[in-house]
């Protein structure tokens, strides 16, 4: 078969170009950050489905997120993001109030130091504490937006790093009603986690705090053109019939090559076992005629699973009618087939920018330059030819 | 599950009392302490401050900055960017490296940092080095130098079986190593070197296995090995030198089509200074190996060597932007400014010492010393980025924007 021109970049329809003829037509899920409710269902089911083993039990310190990353022992990783400032559509709870930096970022920087001991390599290491203290004094502008509620959300966040000096400490919320209590200097009494409190309850009126949650229920991207797939060496890794990428357990020998070329850092090996693992798609449910267990299991259809031409209409219609309900930051991630890795079979609707979620902003499958990177080596290897014929010519000076 | 494992909520528990403990002090006697103590990684951190979340910067948060853990308390030891920044001048040029006023999920890497260890970059020497010798070898067969083709060939058996010690010890299942040779896949850089490997390995190990012929006696069935072994150690070390320069420089291919920033972008020069640190290495073999009169091929393999190794050095150390900065700091810093002085030391002292033998050993070890200090730092450098997640994020919005800005122009 003559492969496509597009084969390692450009929009394509993965399975018939890797050799499917008869594909169906390609499978995707579509995750619509704006209803998760960051109940974890779909991690748990996942792994209950697939007899993924425990990722450790140690809480992270940084959010109610204790997964931290998609490891090789979890296939989906809920992220949850507090942020000083209400979701766009919704009436500010406080409007009017002070507002301020619910979660000290004295906090966030302290939890981006902790490793989870997921069982996986290099599974979940510790992070810039210095980025972490920023990602949760406010999210980033938004891009997509120019309504009303653009601004004042904007003078929301900056509002919320005035707060943030040392004079004046982020307040957490559900701190101890001390009105200096609450940030990181009150290690008594501060846990280093958000707390379970509705805002301002504990500290009066000024120490309420306007924030949001953003909750996203990370899984592989299934990318049109995988990294991980085509630099695997021995086959392990192969393009589903859906249109998906699975590893075959009982092919991977643990190289590790597709842990560096994954441009979203999803796929992870194994300790112990040497293996590496990522999420299938429930390729054997799929095979069934079954949904995966993610999107079973999700309560609020968060996670929607289904053929991706079917799912992408659905999520520009999503997103038309966020925006039209006043929530302009609802954007769509990995979703478009021009994009760097051809449009993700798995693709996101986000409430702010992706790397707030701890994806890339902008990945790149590196296969792209793989025909000029060979270019470039078999020049280097004729310079090497020149070279030592050069040298052996001529006496012995 | 691992039986060591600590006891659940022992990682929290540590998070507390870490907690406590940094919070005890105000947020300025600690700066004061930190400056007072003048330690070059807190130096680097308040330099990093001024240029990335100073004043101006609208989403910088001065609070977070400050209290922001001038000591960042960790589970482990802190990344190499920290360490040894403060000598980022010492490499060369000042950097023009961009503010990185970035936001990342609490602060965590974006990509899995590569699962490879350090038999993956002393793979990379060794596997130079036995391109580089068998190119040495082939010479010194074809041009009638005995002793750098004795020493080419046996060297290049000796580096390409550690070669393969060290990639089979590299995997996660050692034992299914021969599941490389399932396929070929061009797309796969690994794949493709697997098979040059094969090409290459047995190529090497007949050439170097037919210099015992001379050993061996002359008559009877090892006499007529005695006979054939030299003319088919001649054809072997013709394949292998044809093979050899395929080894050098596939290894640049193979770091460089990953997402690891700093290996990706530099896919341009890594070929070019594998193939110069295969060419030194070499030739710092013929130097050591060789007497005087045959070693004048090696001292010119040597410059030429040498010259492509520094000049891609130095093109990934400036060309870069941001991307070149793991490549300057920390251990990847300390190992490539370490790999240019051994590089600089051993062309000098293989050009000055023509007529020493003592010399030309020395020089021959620091080119060898040399290629294994780039090799190391080229391969620190790219796993240092890929842990910090700001040369995964800075890059790709600064895509995104100036996509964002003109939307006319398709910008890669």
């Amino acid at each position: 078969m003559i492969p496509d021109a597009n084969s390692l970049y450009g929009p394509l329809d993965p399975a018939p170009d890797a050799g499917w003829a008869e594909a169906g037509p390609r499978m995707g899920f579509f995750t619509d950050t704006s209803v998760c409710i960051g109940c974890k269902a779909c991690e748990v089911a996942c792994k209950e489905w697939n007899g993924v083993p425990d990722a450790g039990f140690d809480l992270l310190g940084m959010s109610y997120d204790n997964t931290g990353a998609l490891t090789a022992n979890s296939w989906r990783h809920v992220a949850f993001i507090e942020q000083p400032r209400p979701a766009g559509h919704r009436t500010p709870p406080f409007a009017g109030n002070p507002t301020g930096a619910p979660v000290s970022a004295d906090a966030a920087a302290v939890g981006a130091g902790t490793g989870g001991p997921s069982g996986t390599v290099p599974g979940v290491p510790p992070g810039d504490p210095d980025a972490a203290a920023r990602m949760v004094t406010g999210p980033t502008a938004p891009t997509t937006g120019n309504g009303t509620v653009g601004a004042p959300a904007g003078a929301n966040g900056t509002a919320a790093v005035g707060n943030g000096t040392p004079e004046a400490p982020a307040n957490a919320i559900g701190a101890p009603p001390a009105g200096t209590a609450g940030n990181g200097a009150n290690g008594s009494q501060f846990l280093g986690m958000p707390g379970a409190q509705p805002p301002g309850r504990g500290t009066g009126a000024e120490g309420r705090a306007d924030f949001r949650w953003l909750m996203m229920s990370d899984v592989c991207k299934h990318c049109t053109h995988a990294a991980c797939l085509d630099v695997c060496p021995t086959g392990s890794l192969f393009r589903t019939e859906f249109g998906t990428v699975v590893v075959q357990e009982d092919i991977c020998n643990g190289c590790g090559y597709c842990i560096s070329a994954c441009p979203y850092g999803v796929i992870d090996q194994r300790k112990g076992d040497g293996r590496a693992w990522k999420c299938t798609l429930c390729y054997d449910r799929l095979g069934a005629g079954q949904t995966p267990a993610c999107a079973q299991a999700c309560p609020t259809e968060s996670i929607q699973y289904g053929p991706l031409d079917e799912l992408r209409e659905r999520a520009a219609q999503r997103v038309a009618t966020l925006h039209e309900r006043g929530v302009p930051e609802a954007r769509l991630y990995g979703h478009d087939p021009t994009d760097g890795v051809g449009g993700d079979g798995a693709f996101f609707l986000l409430l702010d920018e992706p790397e707030v979620y701890g994806l890339p902003p902008d990945p790149v499958v590196t296969t792209r330059d793989l025909p000029k990177m060979y270019k470039r080596a078999g020049l280097a290897a004729l310079a090497m030819v020149a070279a030592a014929v050069a040298a052996f010519v001529g006496g012995n000076s | 599950m691992s039986p060591d494992r600590p006891p659940v909520g022992a990682l929290f528990r540590r998070f507390r009392e870490r907690l406590a403990a940094g919070a005890d002090r105000a947020p300025d006697d600690r700066a004061a302490e930190e400056d007072a103590a003048g330690s070059r990684a807190a130096a680097d951190r308040h330099a990093d401050r001024a240029t990335g979340s100073g004043a101006g910067v609208a989403r910088s948060d001065a609070g977070a900055a400050r209290a922001g853990l001038a000591q960042p308390p960790r589970d482990v030891a802190p990344t190499d960017r920290r360490r040894g920044g403060g000598r980022r001048k010492g490499g060369g040029e000042q950097l023009t490296v961009p503010p990185a006023e970035f936001t990342s999920y609490y602060g965590r890497p974006v990509l899995k940092a590569p699962v490879w260890q350090w038999d993956i970059a002393a793979y990379l020497f060794t596997g130079g080095l036995a391109a580089g010798s068998s190119l040495l070898a082939a010479g010194g067969q074809l041009t009638d130098r005995p002793a750098l083709r004795r020493a080419g060939r046996v060297t290049s058996l000796a580096a390409v079986g550690a070669s393969a010690v060290f990639l089979v010890h590299d995997l996660g299942r050692p034992s299914r190593f021969h599941h490389m040779l399932r396929v070929a896949k061009l797309t796969s850089p690994m794949s493709v070197g697997t098979w040059i490997l094969s090409a290459f390995g047995p190529a090497a190990g007949v050439a170097a296995i037919a210099e015992a012929a001379p050993w061996l006696p002359e008559r009877g069935v090892l006499g007529v090995g005695r006979r054939l072994l030299p003319p088919v150690g001649h054809a072997a070390g013709l394949v292998a030198a044809a093979t050899a320069p395929a080894l050098a420089t596939y290894t640049g291919v193979l770091l460089a089509d990953t997402a690891v920033p700093s290996w990706h972008e530099a896919y341009p020069e890594l070929p070019v200074i594998f193939a110069g640190s295969a060419l030194a290495s070499g030739a710092g073999v013929g130097l050591i190996a060789a007497p005087a009169d045959q070693a004048g091929p090696a001292r010119r393999l040597a410059v030429a060597g040498a010259a492509l190794e520094l000049w891609g050095a130095h093109r990934v150390e400036n060309r870069l932007g941001l991307l070149s900065e793991p490549y300057t700091t920390g251990r990847a810093g300390r190992l490539l400014r370490a790999g240019r002085a051994l590089t600089a030391a051993g062309v000098a002292g293989a050009l000055v010492g023509r007529r020493s033998r003592v010399l030309s050993v020395l020089s021959g070890g620091a080119l060898l010393a040399a290629s294994v200090c780039t090799r190391f730092g080229i391969f620190h450098g790219g796993v240092a980025s890929a842990k910090d997640p700001k040369y995964t994020v800075v890059p790709q919005r600064e895509r995104v924007e100036r996509r964002r800005s003109h939307p006319e122009e398709s910008v890669s």
